[in-house]
């Protein structure tokens, strides 16, 4: 005789709690993590190489690169002048918690400023597995289109900054900027807005500076409201 | 695409609380998934018929319950459904919304046979 047992329980909340002790972590050594989704061929690995080249002067910067099954997206960081750390999902789509929390062992994080988390290219799994960084950046190209907030609003809620990148190739794609963001405003009205090109260079300045000024604002004050990304 | 990470998921946690429970066998799993999760159920039961075997829960029955995303607008508090390639309050045009259901992943309850040790507690 079978009988009914109510539960409530998420089923990720393993990964919600390896990710508070990410956070954890990195607050214990003061250290800046931002979580950086797109999907693939979004231009995330060159605007990580662009980031680390503009930063690294005045930061000590650190990758931790989450791909199926290469370590090309970590020797390109690395050869950029980060400290780089690549993790193989093994052909899961998404970085969780646990492989981040494996990453961070093997970087000596106190003596860092900011590390950057390269998530795998694909805008539906990972925005559900949280790691632990202080802020979500959403990388967008404009050859993908200009519909992607309402396809993907998963992924395209909770974003700290949005990037639209590729925007060297506006006069040949059709895009409508403003439809773009009008999706993008409807689900985070407070989110930074970057337009630039990893190409051309354009715009990148805007980026890097917003990136600079969250790390310092985090030095400064490490506001506890901040939500674990 | 993830379905194997949320079946083990849910098989670490119907295991755990059907301890908890001191249940024998599970034979029921109440599972909700949100639209915007993107789990395929067809995949998840596949998955865990594999993984399962062996434990307290195998061979269990899943069942899911769908739920629809749902947005509400800050300024006149209309609750609606988003239709495609357009996420603004039908009702006001707002464009200050937020997404109030659709992104759940909840295990809700188990049907369980209970063991000889909570059935004694029962009658005891």
């Amino acid at each position: 005789m079978s009988q009914r047992v109510e539960v409530v329980a998420k089923l990720l909340s393993a990964n919600d709690r390896l990710a508070e002790a990410n956070r954890a972590s990195l607050d214990q050594a003061e250290l800046f993590a931002i979580n950086v989704l797109a999907s693939p061929g979004a231009g995330k690995t060159t605007l990580i190489e662009r980031t680390v080249r503009g930063l690294a002067p005045s930061l000590r910067l650190a990758v931790i690169d989450g791909d199926l099954a290469t370590t090309l997206d970590a020797d390109r960081a690395a050869a950029a002048g980060a400290q780089a750390v690549q993790i193989n999902t093994g052909g899961e789509c998404h970085l969780d918690a646990g492989m981040v929390r494996d990453g961070l062992a093997q970087l000596p994080l106190a003596a860092l400023d900011l590390l950057i988390i390269e998530n795998v290219g694909n805008l539906i799994c990972p925005a559900q597995f949280k790691l632990g960084a202080h802020r979500t950046v959403l990388v967008a190209s404009v050859p993908e289109g200009d519909d992607k907030p309402y396809k993907y609003p998963g992924s395209y809620r909770g974003v700290d900054a949005l990037i639209l990148n590729k925007i060297d190739l506006l006069p040949y794609v059709p895009f409508r900027g403003g439809h773009f963001w009008r999706g993008v405003e409807a689900l985070n009205p407070d989110a930074a807005r970057f337009e630039l090109s990893c190409q051309t260079g354009a715009g990148l300045e805007s980026w890097l500076a917003w990136l600079t000024s969250q790390v310092s604002a985090y030095r400064a004050r490490r506001p506890p409201e901040m939500a674990t990304a | 695409m993830h379905e194997l990470s949320v079946t083990e998921a849910l098989l670490a946690l119907t295991i755990q609380h059907a301890q908890a429970a001191q249940a024998e066998r599970v034979s029921g799993v109440y599972v909700v998934i949100g639209q915007l999760s993107s789990v395929v159920d067809e995949s998840v039961q596949f998955y865990w018929d594999l993984i399962s075997a062996g434990t307290l829960a195998a061979g269990a029955q899943l069942h899911f319950r769908r739920v629809p995303a749902a947005f509400r607008c800050a300024d006149c508090r209309h609750e609606y459904a988003p239709a495609a390639e357009t996420l603004a309050c039908p009702a006001c045009g707002s464009v200050r919304v937020s997404l109030i259901a659709g992104e759940e992943l909840n295990l809700e309850a188990l049907d369980i046979e209970p063991g000889a040790e909570s059935l004694k507690e029962a009658v005891g």
